[in-house]
């Protein structure tokens, strides 16, 4: 039964192929060994605005990223650049987000890598475009390879190695890490760094979505086994719900964390947190607009072709009330 | 591209005018919506038009579009699938894990990735109709089960969360070809999978409307019982209906990780409640029977236009879902109003 309606549609379909056929078509690329890299942007000389997109695999919501956007902003406001803050943990619509960044034709790109591989191509097209790039907080090893200009962020197995040092020197013995994203290699790699320093470590998988299974989770933990009497938390939400946690199982282990806010402050303060690994984030929203800021107005590269390191600090009883009103701020 | 159906005409039947013949059609709400989207991020937005602007929003609605095309089938026949979103990410994890870890050929672990895909579908599919459980809470156990597993195995293999590599695995460029390449139109790269939710989507068209086991569909979905009575064979009809779905999974997950070379063991989820409301927002009904696989492509293109569309407009991001939640809810009462319209116009 052919109604004119499905001529007309098989017409169009020809059309349409037959445009396919006249339009260029070309695969991705596999790897290939020794690929050249892109040529590098050029800077365009003197000032004029700079607009800057800064993309991450950041939950929007999440209290460490909350402070990545605070530098970034701040950094913005300073220099009196524009900062679009996006982020999306899919990486797949993170590439999306940075193709779109580049669709805007924005001066100059900040991109946290959780997912390298996922981001090859769109980073490579803005550094094809013309725009300059800066990596943060993950993909440090692949950075340069796709033409970034420099990366800024703390090495995740040396923090998680520092962690477990620290650890190991207050005399634990059995070490419980605690990972809250599954996708995340970052967290995968700070408690394989913990592991290697420390020697006794098991992982537990919980939700950071959800909150209150976290925190049973942590209580089931400890008390399923009572050997445990160190807890690696690797995000201030999730080391708070884990001193209450072993408070309520009644367990005598302690509670060091990843990263800062005023729950963690004041947890190190009462003694419920040993210390936190900072890798103080405020500058990894912070320094990239600065350096795309010299990159435009200058042509200055920073990094000398190393990853520029934020981290890792540490916070303990020692220096927990100087940085304390700063987490109050909302900027460690 | 509309792809309508009109019943033969019959000189015996009044024919009805061509404004209440529209104002029937399940995607006609959806439609007005996508233009009414358009024209505001083409006003309110600098880049939203820019060729580059256009390959992003259709790419960001393509994946989406082509699940949304097959829960709609699905939807139409009366049953959901939970499991929609996380399945994108297992078949990836599959295709991956073969090809980096096993060392197959890329076109290989694509063809166990859809075996497996194919096989969890007849599972979903099989389970509903065995034990009569409703579909959602069926799916919401493959759901979770596959979230497990995703995490599990990809630990387990390969003692981290992420698989990459893919890039050097025999085979990849040429399945590349298929899933991940981009077709430059006029300087612009457009991605293929565009191409992949337009043609998924005049082939459902025209199974539903076209093909006996549309008129199945449409069938069991409305009433499983009647249909049954009838000699529809409902079983089959629903069985095939969820290997639909898992078979969409699968090419949106080979697109993601010939794409991406690398896939999450996280990816995917939450994914398939757009692809519902991509699906509602084409007309379909929860209520099954009802809907339309052009109008749930239409869907998708909303959806992919707002997401895109709030970034080209500099919106604060704090406020992404809120817009986004807004925008849909009221592509949704469009809809209704629509409805409502057709219903009487149909009496």
């Amino acid at each position: 039964m052919t109604s004119d309606r499905f001529v007309k549609f098989k017409f169009a379909a020809a059309v349409a192929a037959g445009a396919l056929v006249l339009a260029a078509c070309s695969g991705p690329q596999g790897d290939k060994p020794a690929a050249g890299g892109g040529a590098a942007p050029t800077p365009n000389s003197g000032g004029g605005s700079l607009r800057v997109a800064v993309v991450t695999h950041g939950t929007s919501g999440d209290a460490f990223w909350n402070v990545v956007k605070n530098g970034a902003e701040a950094a913005g406001k300073q220099l009196g650049a524009q900062v679009d803050y996006k982020a999306d943990g899919d990486p797949g619509a993170q590439a999306k987000l940075i193709d779109n960044a580049i669709a805007q034709k924005v001066d100059g790109l900040v991109v946290s890598m959780a997912n390298p591989d996922a981001l090859k191509t769109s980073i490579q097209n803005a550094v094809k475009a013309g725009i300059p790039v800066i990596t943060i907080n993950s993909g440090e090893a692949k950075s340069a390879e796709f033409g970034a200009l420099t990366h800024v962020g703390q090495s995740e197995t040396i923090a998680g190695e520092g962690a477990g040092e620290r650890l190991k020197d207050a005399g634990k013995t059995k070490l419980l890490c605690v990972i809250h994203e599954a996708g995340n290699i970052g967290q995968n790699q700070r408690c394989d760094g913990a592991k290697s320093a420390f020697g006794n470590v098991t992982t537990l998988q919980v939700d950071i979505n959800n909150p209150t299974d976290a925190q049973s989770r942590i209580k089931g933990a400890v008390q399923a086994d009572p050997s445990v009497d160190a807890v690696l938390a690797l995000n201030s939400q999730v080391a708070a719900g884990a001193v209450t946690a072993i408070k309520g199982a009644g367990s005598k282990a302690q509670v060091a964390t990843f990263d800062l806010n005023t729950d963690v402050v004041t947890a190190i303060k009462a003694g419920d947190v040993l210390f936190a690994v900072d890798q103080q984030q405020y500058e990894q929203g912070y320094l990239p607009i600065v350096f795309l800021k010299l990159y435009k107005d200058n042509a200055n590269t920073v990094g000398g072709g190393r990853p520029v390191l934020t981290g890792p600090g540490f916070v303990d009883k020692s220096n927990v009330d100087t940085i304390a009103p700063f987490a109050e701020k909302g900027t460690r | 591209m509309s792809v309508a159906v009109q019943t033969q005409s019959d000189e015996r039947l009044a024919k009805p005018g061509l404004w209440d013949r529209l104002v029937v059609r399940p995607e006609i709400g959806a439609l007005l919506g996508a233009l009414a989207v358009f024209v505001f991020f083409s006003v309110v937005a600098g880049q939203f038009l820019s060729p580059l602007g256009v390959a992003n929003w259709l790419d960001d609605a393509s994946t989406l579009g082509i699940m949304a095309v097959a829960v709609a089938m699905l939807m139409i026949g009366g049953e959901f699938d939970l499991s929609a979103g996380v399945m994108t990410a297992s078949t990836a994890l599959v295709t991956a894990i073969f090809a980096t870890q096993v060392g197959l050929n890329v076109w290989f672990a694509l063809l166990l990735s859809l075996v497996f895909a194919l096989g969890v579908g007849a599972v979903n599919g099989w389970l509903v109709m065995r034990t009569g459980l409703p579909s959602f809470i069926v799916t919401l156990g493959t759901f979770l089960a596959l979230q497990g597993l995703n995490l599990g195995v990809t630990r387990l293999i390969t003692g981290t969360v992420q698989v990459s590599g893919m890039r050097s695995a025999d085979g990849y460029e040429s399945a590349g070809m298929l899933f991940a390449s981009t077709i430059n139109v006029g300087g612009t790269d457009f991605q293929v999978s565009i191409l992949w939710w337009v043609l998924f989507a005049a082939v459902a068209a025209w199974v539903l409307v076209r093909t006996r086991f549309g008129n199945w569909t449409f069938a069991v979905g409305g009433s499983a019982l009647s249909s049954r009575a009838v000699g529809v064979p409902v079983v089959r009809t629903k069985i095939t209906l969820f290997m639909t779905t898992a078979f969409a999974a699968w090419i949106v997950g080979s697109i993601n990780i010939l794409r991406n070379a690398s896939v999450q063991a996280n990816q995917g989820i939450g994914l398939e409640f757009q692809y519902i409301i991509a699906a509602v927002i084409g007309g379909c009904l929860l209520t099954g029977g009802f809907g339309s696989a052009v109008g749930a492509a239409i869907g998708a293109l909303i959806f992919g236009m707002a997401r895109q569309g709030i970034v080209y407009a500099q919106w604060n991001s704090d406020w992404f879902m809120l817009f986004l939640g807004i925008m849909l809810l009221a592509a949704v009462l469009v809809n209704n109003t629509f409805r409502r319209r057709a219903e009487r116009v149909r009496r």
